[in-house]
C-alpha cells in the first residue's frame, strides 16, 4: 500500500520582506521563461527578441525621453488607482476619468484660452482634476449610499466618457479648418505643458505625487482610514470612522488624478482632444498599481518598466514583425505568474503523512 | 404590428450573446467565483470557434472550440482564484486583458473573413412547426435560428439544475457558505472548478455566435463590451437564469434601437444612441442597489476565496 501523503497550505506568521520580494522576482523570472516559450511558437529567439526590446526602451536618448513619456501617465493613474483600491474600491473607471479630465481641460483651451500661459496652465489642471473627480465621485456616491457594485459602473462609464468624446470630436468640436478629417483644432501654445529637460513637465508632476500620495496613504490619518476600510469594513464602523465620507474623499482624489492624467496628455503628448487620448492607460494602470503591492514608490519603479516593456514592445514590433497583440498576451502572462506568486508569499506548505485517520486521531 | 415584430425578433438575436455571458457569469457567481473575465472568454470563444468552423466546416466541432477556448481561460482564472487564491476582481480584469490580446493575435489572419456557407446555412431561421405560426409570439419566438433556441434551452436547463437538482442545491450551498457547505461533505473545490470552467465554456459560446452568426464575420475586438454588460445582467437578472433570459433580451433590444430610431427620422446623435445600454446598466445597479432585498443579493460568499484552514 502506498503511504498517502498530502501538502497542506498554511498561512505563514509575518511573510519576510526579502522573502517576499524574492519570490516576486522568481515569479517574473518565470513569468519570462513562459513568455519564451511563446515566443519560440513564433520561431523567434527570446534573447534576441529581449535584447532587442530593452534596446527598444533605452537605447538612444530618444527611446529613453519617449519611455519616460509612456510612463507618465502611468505612474499618475496607477496612484489614482492605488488609493481607490487600498479602499478594496475597484476603481476600473480610469479611462473614463482620464478622458472627461481631459475634455474639461480641453474646453478651457480651446474656448477661454485668452490668459497668460502660468494661468492657462493651472485652470486646465484644475479644470481637468476637478471634472475627473467629479465623474468618478458619480460611482463613489452610489457605492457609500446603496453599496451599488462599483466595477461595472465605473466601466459602464468609461463607455459613456469615450462616446461623449467621440461625439464632440465628430459633432460641434470639429475643427472646420481641417479638411474633412475629423479632429480637433490644437491647443494654442499658452497651453502646452513646457518642456524640462526635453521632456514635458509632467514627469516632475509625476514625481511630486508619488511623495505626496506615499504620505497621504503612510502619514495621514485620512490615509490611515482608508487602509482600515479597505481591511475591514466592521473594523471601520468600530473605529468610528465616517465611511460614506472618507469613501467620497478617496474616490474624487482618485479619479482627480485620472482627470489630471487627461490634462497631461491632452496638453503635453497630443496638443489637442481626441478619442485616442487614454490609450487604454486606465487599464494598464490596474496592472501596474497591483504588480506595485499599491506602493507609491514601487509604482514608479513597475510604471517605469511597464512603459519600456510597451515601449520596448512596440520596437519589436517593428524589428521582428510582431504584432501588438503578442505585447499584450506577454503583459497578461506577467500578471499571471505575479498574481500566482501571491499566495507563496502568504503561505507555506507542510507535508502531512498520513499513516490512517484513526492512528492520526489517536495521536493528538 | 409587422415594424414591432421585426424588432422584437432581431432583439432576441442580438440578445443572443449576452445571454450566454449572463448564464455562464451566473453559474461562475453561484459557486462562489465572481469573474470579471468575461470579455475575455467571449472574445476567446469568439475566435477560436470561428477559425476552428473556418477550417473544418463544422458546426459541432466549431462550437466545442469555442467552449473549450472559453473553459481554457476559465481555467487560468480557477486556477489562480481557487488553488492560489488570488485576488478575484484582479486576475478576472487579467483575464480579460490577457483574452484580448489572445483574440487579436490568433485571430490577426482572420479579420474581416466571413463565416463559411455550411455554417451560415446550419444557423438559418427556422421555424418550428405549429409553435412558429401562433400570432405575434411565432414570428418573434419560434423563427429563430438553431443557437437563439440552444439558448432557451440554455437558460431552461440552467433553472431545472439550480432549483430542482441536488447538485444545484449543492452549488447554491457553496456559493453561500462554502464553510457550512464542505462541513456537510460537499467537495468545494471540485464545485468551484467545474461550474467556473461551465461558465467559461457559456461565455466562449456567447462570442462564438457573435463571429459566426450575429456579424457573422471575425472583427477586432467583435464582443464590444458585451462581456461587461453580462457581468451587470447577473446582478438584474437577480443570479436567476430564468430572468437572464429576460435581461438578455431587453438588452439586446437596446444594443439595436439605434438603427430603428434613426430609420424613424428622429434626429438624434449615433454618439448619445450608443450610450443607451451603458446608462441603462449603470440605472439598473443602482436601482437593484436601492431596493435590496434578500432574494434579489446574491451569493453571500461570492468574490471571497475559500480556504478550508481558515473557516
Amino acid at each position: 500500500m502506498i503511504m498517502p501523503i498530502t501538502i497542506r497550505a498554511i498561512k505563514k506568521s509575518e511573510p519576510g520582506r526579502m522573502k517576499a520580494a524574492s519570490i516576486r522576482i522568481g515569479a517574473i523570472i518565470l513569468a519570462l521563461v513562459a513568455s519564451s516559450l511563446f515566443i519560440l511558437l513564433l520561431s523567434l529567439n527570446p534573447a534576441d527578441v529581449y535584447i532587442k526590446m530593452i534596446q527598444g526602451a533605452f537605447g538612444t536618448a530618444y527611446r529613453i525621453k519617449e519611455t519616460i513619456v509612456k510612463a507618465i501617465p502611468l505612474v499618475i493613474t496607477s496612484l489614482g488607482i492605488a488609493i481607490a483600491f487600498k479602499m478594496q474600491f475597484w476603481n476600473i473607471g480610469g479611462e473614463g476619468q482620464i478622458a472627461i479630465g481631459s475634455f474639461a481641460a480641453s474646453y478651457f483651451a480651446l474656448y477661454m484660452n485668452d490668459m497668460p500661459m502660468p494661468l492657462m496652465l493651472t485652470v486646465m489642471i484644475l479644470a481637468g482634476m476637478l471634472a475627473g473627480g467629479l465623474w468618478a465621485l458619480i460611482p463613489a456616491f452610489f457605492k457609500a449610499q446603496w453599496g451599488t457594485n462599483e466595477t461595472i459602473v465605473t466601466l459602464m462609464m468609461n463607455y459613456i466618457a469615450l462616446k461623449w468624446v467621440m461625439f464632440l470630436q465628430y459633432g460641434p468640436w470639429r475643427d472646420p479648418k481641417s479638411l474633412g478629417f475629423p479632429k480637433i483644432a490644437n491647443f494654442p501654445q499658452n497651453a502646452v505643458l513646457p518642456k524640462l529637460l526635453g521632456v514635458h513637465v509632467g514627469w516632475v508632476i509625476a514625481l511630486i505625487l508619488v511623495v505626496v500620495v506615499y504620505i497621504f496613504i503612510n502619514h495621514t490619518k485620512k490615509g490611515y482610514e482608508i487602509a482600515v476600510i479597505g481591511e475591514s469594513i466592521n473594523t471601520a464602523r468600530y473605529a468610528g470612522i465616517n465611511i460614506k465620507k472618507t469613501i467620497l474623499i478617496a474616490i474624487m482624489l482618485s479619479g482627480g488624478l485620472c482627470g489630471l492624467v487627461g490634462m497631461i496628455q491632452a496638453s503635453a503628448v497630443n496638443y489637442t482632444l481626441s478619442v485616442e487620448i487614454t490609450g487604454g492607460v486606465g487599464y494598464t494602470a490596474i496592472i501596474t498599481a497591483w504588480l506595485a503591492a499599491l506602493s507609491a514608490p514601487l509604482i514608479l519603479i513597475v510604471s517605469i518598466l511597464f512603459a519600456a516593456l510597451l515601449e520596448g514592445g512596440s520596437y519589436i514590433q517593428t524589428v521582428f514583425g510582431i504584432p501588438q497583440a503578442a505585447a499584450e498576451i506577454l503583459q497578461g502572462i506577467i500578471l499571471f505568474f505575479v498574481l500566482g506568486s501571491e499566495f507563496f508569499v502568504r503561505y507555506k506548505f507542510v507535508i502531512v503523512k498520513k499513516h490512517s485517520a484513526i492512528a492520526e486521531k489517536g495521536a493528538d | 404590428m409587422e415594424a414591432v415584430i421585426s424588432f422584437l425578433h432581431a432583439a432576441i438575436v442580438a440578445g443572443t450573446p449576452l445571454l450566454f455571458a449572463t448564464l455562464g457569469e451566473i453559474i461562475t457567481e453561484r459557486s462562489g467565483n465572481l469573474n470579471l473575465g468575461v470579455e475575455g472568454m467571449m472574445l476567446m470563444g469568439a475566435v477560436i470557434g470561428f477559425m476552428v468552423g473556418l477550417n473544418t466546416e463544422s458546426t459541432t466541432l466549431a462550437l466545442l472550440a469555442a467552449m473549450i477556448a472559453g473553459a481554457g481561460g476559465a481555467l487560468i482564472f480557477a486556477f489562480l482564484t481557487i488553488t492560489l487564491r488570488a485576488n478575484q476582481v484582479v486576475s478576472g480584469l487579467t483575464l480579460t486583458i490577457f483574452g484580448t490580446g489572445f483574440a487579436d493575435f490568433v485571430g490577426q489572419d482572420l479579420i474581416g473573413q466571413i463565416a463559411p456557407e455550411s455554417l451560415r446555412l446550419f444557423f438559418r431561421p427556422y421555424t418550428i412547426p405549429l409553435l412558429g405560426d401562433i400570432p405575434f409570439i411565432g414570428p418573434v419566438l419560434f423563427r429563430q435560428d438553431a443557437f437563439v433556441y440552444l439558448g432557451y434551452a440554455a437558460s431552461i436547463l440552467l433553472g431545472l439544475y439550480l432549483y430542482k437538482t441536488s447538485t444545484g442545491m449543492n452549488l447554491r450551498a457553496v456559493g453561500e457558505n462554502p464553510g457550512a457547505a464542505d462541513a456537510a461533505g460537499i467537495n468545494v473545490t471540485l464545485y468551484k472548478y467545474l461550474h467556473t470552467l461551465l461558465g467559461g465554456a457559456l461565455c466562449g459560446l456567447g462570442g462564438a455566435y457573435l463571429s459566426l452568426v450575429y456579424v457573422p464575420a471575425l472583427q477586432e475586438g467583435v464582443t464590444a463590451g458585451r462581456g461587461w454588460i453580462a457581468v451587470a445582467l447577473v446582478i438584474f437578472a437577480a443570479w436567476n437564469p430564468y430572468k437572464a433570459l429576460f435581461g438578455a433580451y431587453l438588452f439586446g433590444g437596446l444594443d439595436i434601437i439605434g438603427f430603428r430610431i434613426q430609420n424613424l427620422g428622429i434626429d438624434v446623435s449615433q454618439y448619445f444612441i450608443d450610450m443607451l445600454p451603458y446608462m441603462v446598466t449603470i440605472t439598473v445597479l443602482v436601482v437593484v442597489s436601492m431596493r435590496k432585498s434578500r432574494e434579489k443579493a446574491g451569493p453571500k460568499a461570492c468574490g471571497i476565496p475559500y480556504f478550508r484552514e481558515e473557516r
